[in-house]
């Protein structure tokens, strides 16, 4: 896009690569679409008039859309503001005192109940199945399990099916973070065998500001935002009608076009492939497990993740350091600490993360940038464990 | 042509505010939280920018501004909060666990207030005068060494009225009690000054006020500093009040909306006054027995609740499908319940049956208004004869 600034190995910055998918992504152009056609209701879902009517009947039509992306019924549905309310309405909302949370979810389940107790990740980043059993086993029941499907930092993912089955053992519930999968990889709420599921709307092609909570059918909650009893009563406020319409339409496209995330997954490999030519001493964590197509998690040892993504930025490749909610305060990642990540690769980690847009060009304008920045550090300071 | 007289409940999306929200639906799409790339910032810098517009509206400063789903969530976090982290931090032997709100509030802060209950705090939920308004000696006395937090509606969703801020503000900031106020009807519409109201917390709406639905604020005092525990955390935005990705292009939205209203409120509450004036004449010399609620003079410049005698308002509505006017508020509007608000101004379930509101805004035209009386009018007293009642006033024009 804009700007011939000079970047920081010295080359001009004629274009701007965004590498920063797990963060957020571009509307889908079907998502634009939608949230035109709901641009002229003026009227309040809840009304009862003509007006109220049709806002509802659009609003009524999203839900459908999206409770396709996981096969449930709409019912099942509740709007809300975005992942992080509806991982609080899942945690505070089921009245299970005990709860349990692996170690690498995102800060919103962490935080929303400080005092759960935590379950191990091994060094690949999944959940230790026999220490959930244990744990269950030596507590009191009944209680509620969450556990993200995909990672947001490392894009690696848990063995849902058999983390349900475990807690379904112990009469726990389970809650499931499903953000940043969906529309990356095909979902069913069945397999997936969880009591209560989080999606995000931005992370797969809709407006930021909504998302929603997924809710087994006869589940009661108590609501977390108490008012004039929308949602069935379970989430006040009248309801983002342009962010639902967006969602839908992001929704319908991501589940119909998920396979451009084949072409997008050898795009990943390939851009691994080439870390690992330039460096051999780069560490792609979680790579020998099961990973989101779209998500690279690397390590340049000796080099700190701000100063990688600092002079990325300066030559016009857009990457993070990890979560971005979280990007702008200092203090190294909880997910990789959890994994046993040695403190020199847990400052030295970036996050690059792809969508549907990426192309080989983006790879190679990363993998450009990233060279000069590899071969510059390595020449100032040669380390003892560079190859 | 259909006419939409039910501002109250939401209101059309300003094209100019489309028009700034649609680059940061589009091109600008980053996370405003990721501090690290070009695209993140540009998005935190408009999210700035917007909140600057939402400050300067009501004199505050812009750190004292934070952004909520809408004005739903501003009242459950203002309320929850600040008495649980009142509960969490004492400062002094008697707690400070009574919070005194009106029996007409919005529903959302009734609501707060019950689930507070349960959690042992003392509401008392203070009646009103038949006008409206609160009476400030009830309120006066209502107040105790354990009050913590007044709240109470600036301007009413139902029937319009407007409340004494400065003087509410005035009591309870000599008490040293918390003043918030559910400010989702009044921002915008009418002047608003936190320092001069002596307001401590405040609630704000982007839909009401020709914004996006689905975003709000809430105004939060820094001096002296007002504490509140968050509802909603994780990723720690909003100084900790309020986690979450911000949604730029809605924040960019009520940012807008805010900036037109500083410019545009003084004409705009004119002219709505006089189309509210000329409904409100209309009518009356149409319909006989005609009532309005509420206080005539403390009033939003747009909005009116009658109660159109012997005929229940969903009658009224049914008879008149090219006009969107409801019976209160749209959260409780599919309700076959009488509004509660109507039964505290003293009106018994019958009249209460009859109470229409009307909301006229930004886009409604003289021309509208005028067809807008013609066939509430024409049904009003069709429904009258219908039911053997003299509709049509003896004293035509």
């Amino acid at each position: 896009m804009s700007g011939n600034a000079r970047g920081w190995s010295g080359r001009e910055v004629r274009t701007r690569t965004y590498l920063d998918w797990n963060a957020t992504t571009p509307l889908r152009p079907e998502a634009a679409a939608a949230i035109a056609s709901v641009l002229s209701h003026c009227g309040n879902p809840s009304s009862v008039h003509h007006w109220g009517r049709a806002a509802r009947q659009a609003m009524e039509g999203a839900r459908q859309s999206v409770g396709a992306l996981l096969d449930v019924r709409p019912e099942r549905i509740i709007f809300v503001s975005g992942g992080t309310e509806a991982n609080h309405l899942a945690l505070l909302g089921t009245g299970r005192n005990r709860v349990l949370v692996s170690a690498v979810e995102h800060d919103s389940v962490l935080r929303a109940v400080p005092e759960a107790e935590r379950i191990p990740v091994d060094h690949d980043g999944i959940v230790e199945l026999d220490m959930l059993d244990r744990l269950l086993a030596a507590g009191p029941r009944p209680a509620l399990v969450s556990v993200m499907l995909a990672n947001n930092e490392t894009g690696v993912m848990q063995p849902v099916a058999e983390i349900a089955r475990i807690a379904r053992g112990h009469d726990a519930l389970f809650h499931c973070d499903v953000a940043q999968a969906a529309g990356r990889i095909a979902l069913d709420a069945a397999a997936i065998g969880a009591d209560l599921v989080s999606l995000s709307a931005h992370k797969l092609g809709g407006p930021p500001g909504i998302g929603a909570l997924v809710v087994a059918g006869g589940m009661e909650l108590t609501p977390l935002l108490r008012g004039g009893g929308q949602e069935s009563g379970r989430r006040a406020g009248t309801e983002n009608l342009l962010g639902i319409a967006g969602f839908a339409g992001a929704a319908g496209a991501a589940a119909t076009q998920i396979a451009v995330y084949d072409r997008i997954r050898e795009l990943r490999d390939s851009l691994e492939a080439g870390i690992a030519a330039i460096a051999p001493d780069a560490v792609v964590l979680g790579a020998a497990v099961p990973r989101l197509p779209n998500t690279t998690a690397v390590a340049m040892p000796g080099l700190s993740a701000e100063t990688q993504v600092i002079a990325l930025d300066l030559d016009g490749v857009m990457v993070s350091a990890g979560a971005a909610c979280s990007s702008g305060k200092v203090g190294p990642s909880h997910v990789l600490q959890a994994m046993g990540v040695g403190p020199d690769l847990v400052v030295s980690t970036i996050r690059v993360s792809l969508g549907w847009t990426s192309s080989e060009a983006d790879v190679g304008h990363f993998l450009e940038a990233w060279a000069a920045l590899y071969q510059r550090c390595r020449g100032r300071a040669p380390r003892a464990h560079a190859a | 042509m259909p006419i939409y007289l039910d501002n109250q409940s939401s209101t059309r999306l300003d094209p100019h505010v489309l028009d700034a929200m649609l680059p940061y639906f589009i091109e600008q799409y980053g996370n405003p939280h990721s501090a690290s790339h070009p695209y993140g910032r540009i998005a935190a810098e408009a999210i700035e920018q917007a909140r600057g517009e939402v400050a300067a509206l009501i004199g505050a400063d812009p750190r004292e501004v934070i952004f909520t789903s809408g004005a739903t969530e501003a009242n459950n976090l203002a309320i929850k909060g600040a008495a649980r982290f009142a509960r969490e931090h004492p400062r002094s032997a008697t707690p400070r666990d009574h919070i005194v709100t009106l029996t007409t509030e919005h529903k959302c802060v009734l609501e707060s207030c019950r689930q507070l209950e349960r959690e042992g705090f003392q509401v008392t939920y203070l009646p009103i005068q038949a006008s409206g308004l609160v009476s400030l000696d009830a309120l006066a006395t209502a107040l105790s060494e354990q009050t913590l937090l007044v709240s109470v509606m600036a301007a009413h969703n139902e029937i319009g009225v407007i409340q004494p801020l400065v003087e509410i503000g005035e009591i309870c900031r000599s008490k040293g009690v918390l003043f918030h106020t559910d400010a989702a009807q009044a921002f915008g519409k009418i002047a608003l000054d936190v320092d001069a109201m002596r307001i401590d917390l405040m609630s704000i709406s982007g839909h009401k006020v020709y914004g996006p639905k689905g975003i709000g604020a809430l105004y939060i005092r820094r001096r002296p500093r007002v504490r509140l525990l968050p509802l909603i955390d994780g990723g720690g935005q909003e100084r900790d009040l309020r986690s979450g990705t911000l949604p730029t292009p809605l924040c960019v939205g009520i940012g807008r909306a805010a900036g037109i209203a500083a410019t545009e409120m003084t004409a705009e509450a004119r002219r709505l006054r006089q189309l509210r004036d000329r409904l409100q004449t209309g009518l009356t010399r149409r319909v006989a027995g005609l009532r309005l609620n509420g206080d005539a003079e403390s009033r939003l410049p747009g909005s009116l609740n009658f109660c159109f005698p012997g005929i229940p308002a969903i009658q009224l509505i049914e008879a008149c499908p090219g006009i969107a006017i409801s019976t209160g508020s749209a959260c409780t509007s599919a309700s076959v319940e009488p509004s509660y608000v109507l039964r505290a101004l003293g009106l018994s379930d019958e009249d209460a049956n009859t109470g229409i509101r009307i909301g006229l805004g930004r886009f409604t035209t003289p021309a509208e208004v005028d067809l807008a009386i013609d066939a509430l009018a024409a049904a009003a007293t069709r429904l009258a004869a219908d039911s053997g009642m003299a509709g049509e006033s003896r004293n035509p024009i």
